[in-house]
Parts: structure tokens; C-alpha cells; sequence
């Protein structure tokens, strides 16, 4: 047994969970609330930092208010964990966890950058290199949805419950154009592994810029019109599977309360907060990784920061990581600009959205492109 | 009788939902770059920050009793304030001055005078029935306390704000 | 390591599969089904079929399942908890069960590739790309993976598919067609709605 193997896995499955993807949820809570104050010129949580004044000092240090999650955890923590007495207690229970675990599990086959040399071997950064990462995603974050139904349906009261129906309807509706508007990329790609996906986009351009390598062909810049429409879909898709506004129709206050949730509280209402994060940070992850170039840094094929640079550079490595989390850090704030933007959708436009355009738009497209591998050479 | 509103015939263009889409991300993206910049700060940081030096002429804080140059009280206890006061926040103890006071003449001051600030509603009808200018509406807002008791002012309280406020009893004396 | 990982998922779905007939509730035995799905996408991808196992989960667990999930929350699932159980139609099953159990061994206890061990029997994939160049076959993505020593399981359901399969895979997107289109002639309502009042 390559106990080397076992041990890196183990590693990288917690750095990365508790490393990366749950401080990023942590941040991500915090910088939505600023990035919404700021758009409606306010100034939002600047307050909690270190509590000096607990130990005796005249002023608390404030640091922009960093510490707010730490202290929005510690109230989830410590309020009372109130059940209902009329729900059903085990998927009460269950919902929530539900919610949360096939948001991190995704995050499995996510290359987070090329390779990192510890110990004299390379390393490549991504849990599971799967042969099938794009599918696996889907597959397992459309297990969310369980979480979400059983919060609806346990809770026993008809807000969480209509958030609940809605919810699958939706989901079930845009993992179809999900799945349909990536295909274009895999014809592309002829391949579904996404470590591999990403390492031909770092030698040959990324879909959406393909400026180097061999992205400079007639081929490349036409694609680019199909890939435009798949991306456009696959974003909004993205959106509408993480139950982010304007497709917060599961949780839509004006008309459901608070949806799915309305009777959960404390960490188990937190959980419900987490997850969507997590689903939010996994799906920029998949759109930078598919269409973005992942961790590959712009024109790094000829700066000496490419794929093959890394072996035996560890910080080349660390700057592939930074380059990931940086693009995907500026995907999260466009999911919170567009947020604090648009308004909620009503839910037959939504499934109008995504049954009658995204969907023969998406199969067009997949036509559009063989056409365009077929004839443009 | 039911009316229709007809509804804008919008382009193709404008269907898409596209346009509208940009058009609101630009505007609150400027919004935010405006902020980040500091320069579209609206909020005021409340306890660093206050309203203290640019509060109005005709701001109406809380009520309290002032006394004279003479370190006369000026109430005379005729009640006046706690029959117009709307929350009946006000509540009077009137006695009659010891004919060995340096003030007797006056006859009458308040033993007790008490404002529930829970019930006082700034509105500032004491001090316009007042008739002898004994009690002013000042400037402080920040009225708290941390029991029921505590946000009784009684009456050294309410001197204690108020201070002394000298010049001639008139009626619509500008000074305040 | 392996086998014990096979006895696990073998028990988690036999085991919830059991449960999806022996729970009252209808949301309890959706949810089993679910996870007896689970075991069994689990069981393919340690058989090294990663696409089926995935497509188990995308398909069965994740779509199919959540439709149940979604038609069974509608009912009144009280009346369901109240009904008594069946005895005939219980000891039926589990004579058929039974049944089906028996003609299974039978018929795999004579199929011959069935006796050879997994572990005995390694992937070989130069030869198969000599094999495949031999016939005539050559898709770039499949003999790239091939050479690379990898086993494109994918690519090779993809080509199995779209040309072994063609005819009967295009008959079944027309079967599944027509029962689209039917079943939108059926829910369609009847279009009783009233021309609104033009603007005086």
C-alpha cells in the first residue's frame, strides 16, 4: 500500500476542507454583507475584532470587522437549539447535514492548482483525480437537493414546505441545462478530467482567451461563440442550482417567510447558510476550472509559470493556488453583485427560463459546436 | 371598471433581459466603486461620530427644569405641563415654599417633579405651556438606562440637565 | 481493503433495499431507495466503472428519486401509515423473491467468465490498443487515453453507443420522444382563458 498516497490524500482533503473551503464560507458571510452595504453605500460590519477591552485595555482593536464570522459562529453555537414540536425529528435532523455534506464532498475533484514538491515528490493539488470530474460534480450536488426537500417536507408547516417543492422543481429543471451547456466544452476538451482540462487550457489558452499557445487558430476565436452561450448558461444555471438570487425562490422571503428553513434555528439553521456558501464557492470553482483556465496563470507558458514549471518550484505551485483562489474570490463577488443587483425572478419565468430557452439554446449550441470542430479546421 | 394597463412593446434586443442586466450591474458596481473610494459614504459611524455639533436650532431633546441666576427654581408647581403632556410622562408634587425661605414669596415650588423618559415623546408641549420658562426642551438624546427606575428623571436629575438659564421671564423669549 | 469496502456498500444496499419495502412511511422508502442506490453506484465505481456508478447517482439518486421525493410529499402519506399490512400479497413476494433468487444462481453458476477472479484478470490497455488498431478502430481521444495507459471508459460507452447501438439508441430517444410529447397532449389544459378587456 503506497502509504505516501494515503497520507497526502489525508492531508489535502484537510487542508482543503478546513484550510480553504471553511474560512472561504466564514469570508464569504462576512464580505457579502460588505460587499452589500457597500453597493447601498453603507458600511457594514466593521465593528468586531479583537475585544481588548475585556482584558483591561481603553479601546478594542476593530480590524475592519474580520472577526464578524468568528462571532456569528459563536452565537449560531450558542443559541438555543429549538425543535419544533411538530416536525418529524429524524429528517429534521438530517436535512441540514444533508445540505452541507455534498457541498464539500464536490470540492473532491477540483484541481486547485498544478503540483507542490513536498518531500522530494510532486504532489498534484486535487483530492480525487477523477476521469469524470464535471459528472461528478453534478451528481453529487444534486444530492443537495435531498437536504433542502426533507427541510421543506420535515419541517410540517406549508412555508418550508412550498420553499421545499419549489426547490426540487428548480433544481431538477436547471441540472438539464447544466449538464447540457457543458457539453460543448467537453467536445472541445475530448476529455473529462478536470486536472487535464485545466493543464491543456495552461498550455493552450483558456476557453474564453485563448491567446497563447495553440489558442491562436481560426478554430479558437470561433468557438468562442458557442462557448460564449454555454458559458452564459452555465453560469446562470449555476446560479439557479445554488439557490442564489434571483433564483432564491426556495428561500424567498416576501412570499415564503424564509422558505425551506423558516423553522430551523441556531447551528442547524447555520448549516443551511454554510452549504449554500459551500455550493456557491464549488460552482465558481467549476466555472473557473472549465472555462476560466483554473489555477493557470495568463500568458505563464512563456512568464516561466507554467504546468511544467512547478516540478521542483514549490512557490510556482503556491502562485497556481493563489491564481485559482483569486479567480474564484472574484466569481464570488459577481454572485454577490448580481445579488445585490437584480431582483427575484417570479417561478414560472424561472421555469420558463429554464424549460423553454436555456434548454433548446443549450442543444443548439452542442449542434453549433460540432459543426464548428467539424468544418473550421 | 377594470382598466388595462398596456404593456410596452419592448425590442428583441431588450427581451433578452440582457441590456437591463448590464445596466443595473453598472450602476450599483459604481455604487460600490464610489465607496471603496470613500467618497460616497452616507452612514454616520454613531457613537465615534455625532450629530452633537450640527444638531438644529430647533432640535427638541429631552425636557428638563432650570432655575434662575438666583438659584430660584423656577417651576411654581401650577401643573400645567403634567395636564398637557400627551403620554402623561410628567408627574407633579406641588408644596408650598416654608415662609423662612429666602423665596417665599413665590408660595409655591414642586416637592417631586418626575419625567418617565420611557413615556416622554420630545414633543415639547411642556415648554410652550410653561408659564414661567421653568422647563426647556435641551439638546440631549442619548437618554439610556439600564432599568425602568433609572429612566425616571426626578428632580435633581432634571436640574441637573437643565442648569441655569438667566434673563427675564418672558414669554417667547428667542434665548433657549 | 476492497472486499471489505464490497461486503459494506453490498449491505448498505440490500439493506436499505429491504427497508424501501418494510417502512410505512412513502418518504422513508424513497429515501432508501436512495441510498440503496448510492451502494449501488458505489459497487460499480469499485468495479472500476466510474461513468456508471456516476450516472447511477446523477440519474437514479439525484433526478428520479427527487421526482418521487417531490410526487410523494403531495400526498396524504397519514392514510398510507395507517393501512395494514397484506399478508397473501407479502408471502407472494417473498415466494417470487425466492423464485428469482434460485433462477439467478442457476444461471450464473454456468456463466464461465463470472468464475474468474477480478484481481487475476489486469487491465491491459497496449494490448487492446494494438487489438482496437488491429480492427480498424481508431478514435483520437481513446487510443490518446489507451497509450496513456488509462482506461477511457467514458469514450468507449460513448463509442459502443453511437455505433454498435446506433439504431437501437436512436429508436429510444424516439420512444422517449413521443412519450414527452404525449404526456404534455394529456396535462394540457383545456385554453378556457378569458381574452383580456382592451384598453378603452
Amino acid at each position: 500500500m503506497d502509504w505516501f498516497l494515503i497520507i497526502s490524500s489525508g492531508a489535502k482533503i484537510a487542508i482543503i476542507t478546513f484550510g480553504i473551503i471553511l474560512p472561504m464560507v466564514a469570508l464569504c458571510s462576512l464580505a457579502e454583507r460588505k460587499v452589500s452595504a457597500f453597493i447601498q453605500d453603507r458600511i457594514g460590519p466593521n465593528r468586531v475584532g479583537i475585544p481588548m477591552t475585556l482584558f483591561g485595555a481603553k479601546k478594542d482593536i476593530a480590524l475592519l470587522g474580520l472577526v464578524q464570522p468568528l462571532a456569528d459562529g459563536l452565537k449560531f453555537l450558542l443559541k438555543e437549539d429549538f425543535t419544533p414540536k411538530h416536525v418529524r425529528k429524524f429528517y429534521f435532523w438530517l436535512a441540514p447535514a444533508l445540505v452541507l455534506v455534498p457541498a464539500l464532498l464536490t470540492v473532491g475533484v477540483i484541481p486547485f492548482g498544478s503540483s507542490i514538491q513536498v518531500l522530494g515528490k510532486q504532489i498534484p493539488l486535487v483530492i480525487a483525480d477523477l476521469s469524470i470530474g464535471p459528472l461528478f460534480v453534478f451528481a453529487i450536488s444534486s444530492l443537495g437537493v435531498y437536504g433542502i426537500v426533507l427541510a421543506g417536507w420535515a419541517s410540517n408547516s406549508k412555508y418550508p414546505f412550498l420553499g421545499g417543492v419549489r426547490s426540487s422543481s428548480q433544481m431538477i429543471s436547471y441540472e438539464i441545462a447544466l449538464g447540457l451547456s457543458v457539453i460543448p466544452v467537453l467536445m472541445i476538451f475530448g476529455d473529462m478530467n478536470l486536472g487535464s482540462i485545466v493543464r491543456f487550457q495552461d498550455a493552450n489558452g483558456w476557453l474564453l482567451f485563448p491567446a497563447w499557445g495553440s489558442g491562436w487558430t481560426l478554430q479558437r476565436w470561433i468557438l468562442l461563440i458557442p462557448l460564449v452561450i454555454s458559458f452564459v448558461i452555465f453560469t446562470v444555471s449555476i446560479f439557479a442550482e445554488t439557490n442564489r438570487a434571483p433564483f432564491d425562490l426556495p428561500e424567498c422571503e416576501t412570499e415564503l417567510v424564509a422558505g425551506y428553513h423558516t423553522e430551523y434555528s441556531s447551528m442547524k439553521f447555520a448549516l443551511f447558510f454554510l452549504g449554500e456558501y459551500a455550493a456557491m464557492i464549488v460552482g465558481s470553482a467549476l466555472i473557473v476550472t472549465l472555462f476560466l483556465g483554473g489555477w493557470s496563470i495568463p500568458f505563464g507558458h512563456y512568464l516561466g509559470l507554467g504546468a511544467a514549471d512547478a516540478i521542483g518550484n514549490w512557490w510556482v505551485g503556491l502562485l497556481h493556488v493563489g491564481c485559482f483562489l483569486t479567480k474564484v474570490a472574484a466569481f464570488i463577488f459577481f454572485f454577490m453583485w448580481v445579488r445585490w443587483t437584480v431582483p427575484r425572478f417570479r417561478f414560472d419565468q424561472l421555469m420558463r427560463l429554464g424549460w423553454i430557452f436555456f434548454f433548446e439554446i443549450a442543444l443548439a449550441n452542442v449542434f453549433l459546436t460540432a459543426l464548428i470542430l467539424m468544418l473550421v479546421k | 371598471m377594470a382598466y388595462t394597463v398596456p404593456r410596452p412593446k419592448l425590442s428583441l434586443l431588450e427581451r433578452t433581459y440582457f441590456p437591463t442586466l448590464i445596466g443595473g450591474l453598472k450602476i450599483t458596481l459604481g455604487h460600490f466603486i464610489r465607496f471603496v473610494q470613500g467618497k460616497g459614504k452616507v452612514t454616520m459611524s454613531y457613537p465615534e461620530e455625532k450629530w452633537d455639533a450640527s444638531l438644529p436650532e430647533h432640535y427638541r431633546g429631552a425636557p428638563t427644569l432650570v432655575t434662575d441666576e438666583h438659584e430660584r427654581e423656577r417651576c411654581v408647581a401650577c401643573q400645567l405641563c403634567e395636564f398637557i403632556c400627551p403620554p402623561r410622562a410628567i408627574t407633579i408634587v406641588p408644596e408650598q415654599i416654608p415662609a423662612a425661605d429666602k423665596f417665599a414669596k413665590v408660595e409655591k415650588r414642586p416637592k417631586a417633579f418626575e419625567i418617565d423618559m420611557i413615556r416622554c415623546i420630545y414633543c415639547g408641549m411642556c415648554e410652550e405651556v410653561c408659564p414661567e420658562q421653568a422647563i426647556f426642551l435641551r439638546k440631549d438624546y442619548a437618554i439610556t438606562g439600564t432599568t425602568r427606575a433609572e429612566m425616571v428623571h426626578d428632580k435633581t436629575r432634571l436640574y441637573e440637565l437643565g442648569g441655569i438659564r438667566e434673563g427675564l421671564v418672558n414669554k417667547w423669549n428667542p434665548l433657549k | 481493503m476492497p472486499s471489505v469496502l464490497f461486503y459494506l456498500f453490498s449491505a448498505i444496499m440490500l439493506g436499505f433495499g429491504i427497508l424501501v419495502v418494510a417502512l410505512r412511511n412513502p418518504v422513508s422508502s424513497a429515501l432508501s431507495l436512495a441510498m440503496s442506490f448510492l451502494g449501488l453506484a458505489a459497487l460499480f465505481v469499485s468495479l472500476g466503472a466510474f461513468f456508471i456508478g456516476i450516472i447511477q447517482v446523477l440519474v437514479y439518486a439525484g433526478a428520479v428519486m427527487v421526482l418521487f421525493l417531490f410526487i410523494i410529499m403531495l400526498f396524504d402519506i397519514k392514510a398510507e401509515e395507517r393501512r395494514k399490512l397484506n399478508l397473501p400479497a407479502v408471502i407472494g413476494g417473498i415466494v417470487l423473491v425466492l423464485i428469482f433468487t434460485l433462477q439467478l444462481a442457476t444461471v450464473l453458476s454456468d456463466f464461465q467468465p463470472g468464475k474468474r477472479q477480478i484481481n487475476t484478470v489486469p487491465l491491459d490497455p497496449a494490448n487492446a490498443l494494438a487489438t482496437r488498431h488491429a480492427n480498424g478502430l481508431t478514435v483520437p481521444t481513446i487510443d490518446k487515453d489507451l497509450a496513456a495507459g488509462e482506461l477511457p471508459d467514458v469514450k468507449l460507452i460513448g463509442e459502443t453507443l453511437f455505433t454498435k447501438y446506433n439504431f437501437h439508441l436512436q429508436i429510444v430517444g424516439v420512444l422517449l420522444l413521443v412519450a414527452t410529447v404525449g404526456v404534455i397532449v394529456i396535462s394540457r389544459r383545456e385554453d378556457k382563458t378569458v381574452e383580456p378587456v382592451p384598453a378603452k
